[in-house]
C-alpha cells in the first residue's frame, strides 16, 4: 500500500469516527451520568434521518433539511423523557433496556407507518457533491464537511463541558449524582438536559449521515451496535472517552476492512484469504473491545472519579 | 382498554366471516406467503400488489375461476413461513401457493409444499439447489434463476471488452453467488474481488481502494439498503464519471426513488425493465402506475407473470385442479403472453428468457427510470438444470 493511499484510508477512518463520535457522545452522557441504558438512542439518530429527509422533500434545501431536523430530534428527545424515559431513571437496568427496546420497535413501526416501508432521498447541495484531490485519488466534498462538523461539535462540548456551570454540574453528575443532588441541585433538570442534548446530537448524526446512507426503517439499531462498541472503549460518561474511542473504532475498523484482506493474501492461499479476510476484519472492533475491556475494564480514558 | 380490544376484535371476526359469505362459490384458495416487513418488505409489496392487480383486472378471478387469496408474511424467518405453509396446506386446503420473496425462504418450504402435492410458484426467488438436483413436477420458478441477473452483466462487460475489472459483494452466500455467477462469462482479468461484511454502512474505504486500483469497470452486487449506501457514496466519490459501475440488484423499481439522479448512468442486469416494446408488459406497466401511482419494479413484473400463468393454466384445466399431472402440464406449457415477451419453462421448470441490460435514465415524464441498452444473453437458461431428472 502506497503511503497517499495510506493516508487517504486513515482519513476515511477518522472520518467514520467523527460520525460515530456524534451518536456516542449522547449515549455516553446519559449512561454515565444517568446510569439508563437508552437502546433506543439509535432510533433517535434514525429520527434525525427521517426529518431530514422529509424536510429536504418539502423543501429540496439541504440547509433547512438540517435546521429542522435538529431541533425537532431534540423536541422528540425531550417528549420521549418528560413522557417515558424519565420514570424509569431509578429502576434497574433490565427494565430500561426492555423499555428502550419497546421504544426501538415502536419508532421503527411509526416510520414506517407515516413514510412508508421504501428507503427515502436525500442528496446534496451540488456545491457539496464534488470531489477534492487528496494525493492523486478523488475524495468526497461532503466527507471533509462530516470532518469539520463533528470537530466543531467536540470543540464545543469541550467548552460546555469544562468551562461552564451547566458543564461543572454534568461533571459533578457523573462522578456522583447523589452528592450532586444532597448539594440542592435540581439533577432532574440537568438529566433532562443531557438527555436533551444527546438526542440533538443523534439528530445531528442522522441529518449528517441522511445523504450518504439509505434512509429506512431500522437503520438506528445497525448503529447502535457500534455506539455501543465506542463507549465501552473509551470509557463509560466520558466525552472525551467517546472521542478519542469513535476515532480509535473508526479508524481500526476501516483500516482493518482494507488491510487484512491484503494481508492474509499474502500469508495464505487466495480462496482462504478471501473468506478469512472479511469475516476477521468485521470482527476487529469487537476484538480491540474485548482486549480493553480485558486489560482496561474502565475503558482507554475513563471519568475521573474522586 | 380491555372491552375496547373485545369489541374491536368481534368486529373484525365479524367482518371476515362477512367476507367469507360473499365468497360463499367457493373460491379457489391460493396462498400468497412473501416478506412483507423488514428490509426486503418492498419487495413482498410490489409482488402482492401486482399479483393483485392481475386479479383485479379478470374481475377477481384466474382462468375464469373466482379465486381467493390468502396474504401471509413470512417476515424473511424461515421458521415462521414453514409454520404458515403448515396452516395454509392443512387447515386452508390450498393447491397452489405463491409469492416467496427470500431464498432463504422457498429453501426452508419448498420441500414441505411440494411432497404434499401442492404446487409452488415463486415470483421471485430461484435458487441453485432447487434448479438442480431437488427440482419438482410441482415446482415452478416464474421469475428467473438466481445466477441470470449476474451471468447477464458478466456477458455485458465481456461484450463491452472490459479486460480488467474489480468485483465487489456483501459477503454472504447470496454474494457469492453472484460472483460466482458472474465470472461463468466475464472473459477478462479479475483485479480483486472485495466481500464486505453484511452490516457494513460506510464503503468509503472500499471505494477508495478501488480506484487506486485502477480496474475499467467495477461490477458490484448490493442489493435494497446497501445497494443505496453503496451508490450514494460511488457517486459522491467522484468515480461514476470516470469508472464505470455495473451492477445486479442495486438499481431496480424498489431503490431509484431513493436514489433518483445519483443512480442516473448505473447500468445494471435485470430480465424486464419498464421500457420493454411489448403490448402486455406496456398494459402492465400502464395500469400498475395508474393504481399504485409509482413505477412498477421487476419484482411486480415477475409476480405479475405468475398471476398470467396461473390464469392460463386454471383455464386450461377448466378450473379442475384434481388432476394434478394435467394441471402441472398447463403450467409447464406456459402458454400465456408474458410481460418479458417470449417465455418458456426448461425441464427444471425454470424459466429460458432474454436477459438484458438496463441503465438508470429520465423517462418520457423526467422520472428516473430504467432503458433498455442491451440484451446479452437471449433464450438464456441456467446451467444447473442438467442435474435435475425431469423431462
Amino acid at each position: 500500500m502506497s503511503t497517499s493511499l495510506f493516508f487517504a484510508q486513515l482519513l476515511n477512518g477518522f472520518q467514520f469516527g467523527v460520525l460515530l463520535f456524534l451518536l456516542s457522545a449522547g449515549l455516553t452522557l446519559v449512561l454515565g451520568i444517568m446510569n439508563f441504558v437508552n437502546l433506543a438512542h439509535g432510533s433517535l439518530y434514525m429520527m434525525g434521518a427521517y426529518f431530514a429527509a422529509a424536510a429536504y422533500g418539502w423543501s429540496g434545501s439541504f440547509l433547512l433539511a438540517g435546521l429542522f431536523a435538529v431541533p425537532a430530534t431534540l423536541a422528540l428527545g425531550m417528549l420521549l423523557e418528560r413522557l417515558v424515559l424519565g420514570k424509569l431513571y431509578s429502576r434497574d437496568h433490565l427494565d430500561q433496556v426492555l423499555a428502550t427496546f419497546g421504544l426501538i420497535l415502536l419508532l421503527n413501526e411509526l416510520v414506517r407507518v407515516v413514510w412508508g416501508q421504501s428507503p427515502m432521498y436525500m442528496s446534496l447541495p451540488p456545491a457539496l457533491s464534488g470531489t477534492v484531490d487528496l494525493f492523486g485519488l478523488p475524495y468526497p466534498a461532503y466527507r471533509f464537511l462530516i470532518i469539520a462538523v463533528g470537530l466543531l461539535v467536540a470543540l464545543a462540548l469541550h467548552l460546555v463541558i469544562h468551562r461552564t456551570r451547566i458543564g461543572m454540574l454534568i461533571r459533578a453528575g457523573a462522578s456522583d449524582p447523589v452528592m450532586v443532588s444532597a448539594m440542592g441541585v435540581n439533577i432532574g433538570r440537568v438529566n433532562g438536559l443531557v438527555f436533551g442534548g444527546g438526542a440533538a446530537l443523534a439528530g445531528l448524526a442522522g441529518f449528517m449521515a441522511a445523504p450518504i446512507l439509505s434512509v429506512q426503517p431500522g437503520m438506528g439499531e445497525q448503529v447502535l451496535n457500534l455506539t455501543l462498541v465506542v463507549i465501552v472503549t473509551g470509557g463509560v460518561g466520558s466525552i472525551r472517552g467517546a472521542f478519542y474511542g469513535a476515532l480509535i473504532v473508526g479508524i481500526v475498523d476501516t483500516l482493518g476492512r482494507v488491510m487484512l484482506p491484503a494481508l492474509l493474501r499474502e500469508l495464505f492461499e487466495r480462496s482462504v484469504a478471501q473468506a478469512a479476510g472479511p469475516a476477521l476484519a468485521s470482527m476487529s472492533i469487537y476484538i480491540l473491545m474485548a482486549l480493553v475491556l480485558t486489560l482496561r475494564p474502565q475503558g482507554l480514558f475513563p471519568v475521573k472519579h474522586g | 382498554m380491555k372491552t375496547t380490544l373485545i369489541r374491536l376484535s368481534t368486529a373484525t371476526l365479524l367482518a371476515c366471516s362477512a367476507m367469507t359469505a360473499a365468497f360463499a362459490q367457493t373460491p379457489l384458495k391460493i396462498g400468497f406467503l412473501a416478506t412483507f416487513s423488514g428490509s426486503v418488505g418492498t419487495l413482498g409489496q410490489d409482488q402482492y400488489d401486482a399479483f393483485m392487480l392481475a386479479v383485479e383486472q379478470r374481475g377477481g378471478k384466474l382462468g375464469g375461476v373466482p379465486v381467493q387469496v390468502l396474504k401471509e408474511d413470512d417476515q424473511l424467518k424461515p421458521e415462521l413461513a414453514t409454520q404458515i405453509v403448515q396452516k395454509l396446506i392443512e387447515r386452508d386446503n390450498v393447491p397452489i401457493i405463491t409469492g416467496i420473496t427470500g431464498s432463504q425462504i422457498i429453501m426452508a418450504v419448498a420441500k414441505q409444499i411440494t411432497e404434499k402435492q401442492v404446487f409452488l410458484l415463486s415470483t421471485n426467488s430461484g435458487p441453485s439447489p432447487l434448479a438442480g438436483a431437488q427440482c419438482s413436477p410441482y415446482q415452478f420458478v416464474v421469475s428467473w434463476q438466481g445466477d441470470f441477473i449476474a451471468e447477464v452483466v458478466g456477458k455485458y462487460a465481456t461484450d463491452k471488452g472490459y479486460k480488467k475489472m474489480v468485483l465487489m459483494a456483501p459477503n454472504y452466500q447470496g454474494g457469492k453467488d453472484v460472483v460466482a455467477g458472474f465470472k461463468r462469462y466475464f472473459k477478462g482479468e479479475i483485479v480483486d474481488e472485495i466481500y464486505t461484511p453484511i452490516t457494513q454502512l460506510d464503503y468509503s474505504a472500499e471505494i477508495t481502494q478501488v480506484a487506486s486500483q485502477k480496474p475499467e469497470a467495477v461490477f458490484a452486487f448490493y442489493p435494497g439498503g446497501l445497494g443505496i449506501n453503496f451508490v450514494r457514496q460511488y457517486q459522491q466519490a467522484g468515480l461514476l464519471k470516470s469508472l464505470p459501475l455495473l451492477t445486479t440488484g442495486v438499481v431496480d423499481g424498489t431503490t431509484l426513488p431513493a436514489l433518483k439522479e445519483t443512480a442516473l448512468g448505473i447500468v445494471g442486469g435485470a430480465f424486464w425493465g419498464p421500457d420493454l416494446e411489448n403490448p402486455v408488459s406496456k398494459q402492465f406497466v400502464e395500469s400498475f402506475e395508474k393504481k399504485y401511482n409509482r413505477i412498477p419494479s421487476n419484482f411486480a413484473a415477475q409476480a405479475y407473470d405468475g398471476a398470467l400463468l396461473l390464469d392460463s393454466a386454471i383455464a386450461k384445466v377448466k378450473g379442475n385442479l384434481a388432476d394434478k399431472a394435467a394441471f402441472g402440464a398447463a403450467l409447464k406449457a406456459a402458454d400465456f403472453k408474458s410481460v418479458r415477451g417470449d417465455f418458456k419453462f426448461g425441464n427444471n421448470n425454470f424459466p429460458i428468457i432474454d436477459m438484458h441490460m438496463f441503465e438508470a435514465a429520465k423517462d418520457a415524464k423526467g422520472r428516473v427510470s430504467l432503458k433498455r441498452i442491451a440484451t446479452p444473453l437471449k433464450s438464456h437458461g441456467d446451467v444447473y438444470a442438467a442435474q435435475c431428472p425431469l423431462k
